[in-house]
């Protein structure tokens, strides 16, 4: 295959819609389940979505800028789960449970 | 096989095990699908010619963030008796938002896209290591710095966090 071909590689549009409904994926996750830890995974799947089309257009325009976005991206992801992590063990220790209803006990 | 098709099944694959996430009920399951949605989304970066994203994610998402969960979810030992179950109106009324947000995203995008058809990837070697880390230390350094502070804020806090407390003797 030629790489100089106009019709190499996938169209811009495909990485678009592909990162759209991996978002929304993540969105429903978050709506729809209650486990604390299944919520993070969530939040970590809508950040790799967006990672996904940054990439994308980086690619697209020859620039690499936007993939040092998404390192700082995951930097940031990881020390996000960390806490919240941590955050969630320390709540697992006082109610037993990791249901994201029962945070309404923090209200004072 | 073009590339083409393979990042058209890539992407589908990738569609599924993020589904899969979400659906399954057991949560080390959804777990593992994460993990193999991991890999599928390094994969595209693969083909998108990205190669230091693709062992970036692999190494820091796959390896580090992912091995984080799974101690975690087995240090409080859950399983499927223990998941919250969600009630039946929260289910129609979030896969209702969800798929507005869905209608919405692709509503904005699609006429931005019937403009530019120019395709992946074009003939840049830009997301090649010796070119990101030139990138990288030469025009992000602060934000790289910055970046090594919030680590050890977010290290700090987290054994601070997660330490068990000890009882006041007074």
């Amino acid at each position: 295959m030629n790489p100089t071909d106009p019709t190499f590689g996938t169209s811009i549009d495909f990485y678009v819609i592909l990162a759209s409904i991996l978002f929304t994926i993540g969105a429903f996750g978050v709506l729809i389940r209650r486990n604390m830890i299944v919520l993070l995974m969530c939040i970590e799947l809508m950040l790799n979505a967006v990672n996904l089309l940054l990439v994308a257009f980086s690619t697209y325009y020859g620039k690499g800028d936007a993939q040092i976005f998404v390192f700082f991206i995951i930097v940031v992801a990881a020390a996000e789960a960390t806490i919240g992590l941590s955050i969630l063990i320390m709540a697992y220790r006082n109610q037993k449970s990791t249901d994201a209803g029962l945070f309404t006990n923090l209200n004072g | 096989m073009s590339i083409e098709l393979l990042t058209i099944i890539i992407g589908g694959l990738t569609i599924g095990a993020a589904l899969m996430v979400v659906i399954s009920k057991h949560p080390i399951r959804s777990v593992l699908f994460l993990v193999v949605t991991f890999f599928l989304i390094s994969s595209l970066y693969i083909l998108m010619n990205a190669q230091f994203l693709a062992i970036v994610n692999i190494i820091v998402y796959a390896g580090a963030i992912m091995v984080l969960f799974l101690f975690v979810l087995m240090l409080l030992n859950l399983n499927k008796e223990s998941e919250p179950k969600t009630p039946k109106y929260a289910l129609f009324s979030s896969v209702l938002a969800s798929g507005i947000l869905l209608l919405v995203l692709i509503a904005a995008f699609k006429d931005s896209l019937r403009l530019q058809h120019v395709r992946l990837p074009q003939q840049k070697q830009i997301g090649l290591v010796e070119n990101l880390g030139k990138l990288l230390f030469d025009e992000y350094i602060v934000a790289f710095e910055v970046s090594s502070i919030l680590f050890i804020a977010s290290m700090v806090g987290a054994i601070l966090l997660a330490k068990r407390e000890k009882p006041i003797i007074d």
